[in-house]
């Protein structure tokens, strides 16, 4: 049983073109993998590195590089918050506020709830300072969080 | 004082700000018209006699880099955009990505066509979901309205963009740490030479430049160098080696002011009637402490720092590393320079690719010594120890490959030596912070 649907994997091969050699899909591969699995497990890895013609080594280690990718010992919940945690947020409450949202959700940062459906982290620096304490959930910018409407957020997340 | 008219931000807010028909509206793109009706060469005259540096923190001058590129080379040449920004305290480039995308790409159109490379490669950090979402759909218009691809406005100019998203590592933003991660690798930056433009991606000739840095080309080319040279401070006539500090600058104001936002001004403000004019001052009544000047990487200016200009060598006068990214973080009196140092060394350990042993090891022991400083067991000597470290790791003292571990170093350095009684108050106090731990 393959663990790439046959669909993700032409989502990566469209990404060729784009680069000079195949390796460089690389990180294209892997966030598509990690978005559609929740994390990109060993056969995964073996996969993505057929499609590319590496060694899965090779793969495995550029994603151990980043601290981005999950295995599947520890995959994603349905949505990912991260709270960041450097200079400008932290002046501003911005460890508070993960400790808020820990002790909230029951998570410690890198964690998933229970449920599955909300991973916590810690970010560096998110790039969004004029709005500090600020948080991404997955890819999305919310400035100016209060432990209130941090908690309004996460509630509504579905 | 005079206000100044913002021209890079000149269309942030604005509810047609970023499609291409309010862009051109505005009067968009006709620099793009004029400059592929010079030669290469005439556009990277004009952006070299500007006297434009580099916005992304090294301050480089732009068009000198672009002509350490090999001449009649073959091709293919390569631009990167370097998008990851993730210099704690700023957030100018996500702005300008989110707000106005066709700026941006028409400065790399305009770069494209004088470094005559037909592949661009935009180098966007992950977090940035909402710039990338704002790219994509100004590179799809441009694709559609014949702005890329071939024959762009049926010249023989061809360009492809392509937007590249990164996984959430701050070493990426090092021009070869970029490259190496582009490539698929993990993002080790390279020992140079060769630079990039000799050498860089898939080992062709490569431009990496900033975005800010490239929002800038359009209006040169349009509106001419004498305009960008009348702006910002110009060179010292007596230091043959000063580039001067030319043309409008984003400063970001971020920490602990009334108003943190992202502002256009002439370079060369001082940080003082930055966050005072400009960040509504120092929040609560308070006062300064201390004030990153552009990025935590360059250091701190304390309290009687505060009228250093932010040019491209105000803050190298008071013992900072540079002007970094222009970006201030403010901290008030009442915060400890302990907490405010150790937030900075554990970015930094968290950071440091561990590719070279002193910036590896130095960065997680400087963070380490301050977490146990924090817990209430530090000693006076630890403070020798942390400036020692902080002395071994860099390019400066020639023992790391890049300069992350220098902007690691800086704020120790100048931490310990600005703020001595701070560290040693709170040492003999036997004070404590609660911190997470989590490294």
């Amino acid at each position: 049983m393959s663990a790439l649907s046959e669909d993700t994997k032409q989502r990566i091969r469209a990404e060729f073109p784009k680069y000079a050699n195949k390796r460089a899909v690389t990180l294209p591969a892997l966030h598509i993998v990690q978005d559609e699995h929740r994390c990109v497990s060993t056969e995964a890895i073996r996969e993505v590195a057929a499609l590319l013609e590496l060694p899965p080594a090779e793969v495995y280690d550029t994603l151990s590089f980043y601290g981005f990718f999950r295995n599947e010992s520890a995959p994603l919940g349905k949505h990912r918050v991260w709270v960041c945690r450097s200079l400008s947020c932290a002046l501003r409450g911005g460890e508070e506020l993960l400790e808020e949202l820990s002790a909230k959700l029951g998570a410690e940062p890198g964690e998933t709830t229970t449920d599955g459906k909300i991973t916590l982290e810690f970010a560096e620096c998110l790039g969004a300072c004029e709005g500090a304490p600020c948080l991404l959930v997955d890819d999305e910018c919310h400035m100016n969080m209060t432990a209130a409407s941090a908690d309004d957020l996460i509630r509504d997340l579905t | 004082m005079p206000t100044f008219e913002p021209v890079l931000l000149r269309r942030v807010g604005k509810e047609s700000g970023q499609s291409l028909a309010g862009y051109r509206a505005d009067g968009g793109y006709q620099a793009t018209k004029k400059a592929l009706g010079l030669a290469p060469d005439e556009v990277t005259k004009i952006v070299k006699d500007s006297g434009l540096r580099g916005r992304g923190g090294a301050g480089f001058p732009t068009g000198v880099k672009w002509t350490f590129l090999p001449k009649d080379h073959p091709g293919p040449i390569y631009l990167c955009v370097n998008a990851d920004e993730s210099e704690p305290g700023t957030f100018n480039n996500r702005i300008l990505m989110e707000h106005d995308p066709h700026q941006i790409l028409e400065g790399i159109m305009i770069a494209a066509h004088a470094i005559k490379c037909h592949t661009a490669y935009i180098y966007l950090r992950y977090e940035f979901g909402r710039s990338y979402r704002t790219l994509d759909r100004a590179i799809r218009e441009c694709y559609d309205n014949n702005l890329l691809g071939k024959n762009i406005l049926g010249t023989a100019f061809s360009l492809d963009v392509y937007l590249h998203r990164g996984a959430g590592a701050y070493i990426c933003g090092e021009e070869t740490g970029l490259l190496e991660s582009l490539e698929g690798k993990r993002a080790w930056p390279r020992i140079k030479p060769p630079f990039p433009a000799v050498e860089g991606l898939f080992r062709k000739p490569t431009i990496v430049n900033n975005i800010e840095t490239l929002a800038c080309v359009p209006h040169i080319i349009e509106r001419g160098v004498d305009w960008f040279r009348s702006i910002g401070v110009p060179p010292d006539p007596n230091n043959p080696r000063d580039a001067g500090s030319l043309g409008p600058k984003l400063y970001c104001i971020s920490g602990h002011v009334n108003n943190p936002c992202c502002v256009e001004l002439p370079l060369g403000i001082t940080a003082r009637a930055l966050v005072d004019d400009f960040g509504g001052g120092v929040w609560k009544g308070r006062k300064v402490k201390a004030c990153v000047p552009g990025g935590i990487s360059m250091g701190f200016l304390s309290a009687a720092e505060m009228d250093t200009p932010l040019d491209f060598n105000g803050p190298l006068r008071v013992g900072c590393l540079g002007l970094g990214t222009a970006a201030a973080i403010v901290v008030d009196d009442q915060t400890s320079m302990v907490d405010v140092l150790f937030n900075c060394c554990r970015f930094m350990a968290h950071e440091s690719c561990g590719q070279c042993t002193p910036c590896r090891e130095g960065t997680d022991w400087s963070r380490k010594i301050l977490q146990r400083i924090q817990a209430g067991q530090g000693t006076l000597s630890d403070l020798d120890t942390l400036t020692e470290i902080a002395q071994s790791m860099g390019t400066i003292p020639g023992t790391t490959i890049c300069g992350l571990a220098d902007g690691a170093a800086w704020p120790i350095k100048n931490a310990i030596q600005k703020f001595r009684d701070d560290f040693e108050h709170y040492i003999q106090s036997g004070r404590k912070t609660a911190v997470a731990v989590t490294a």
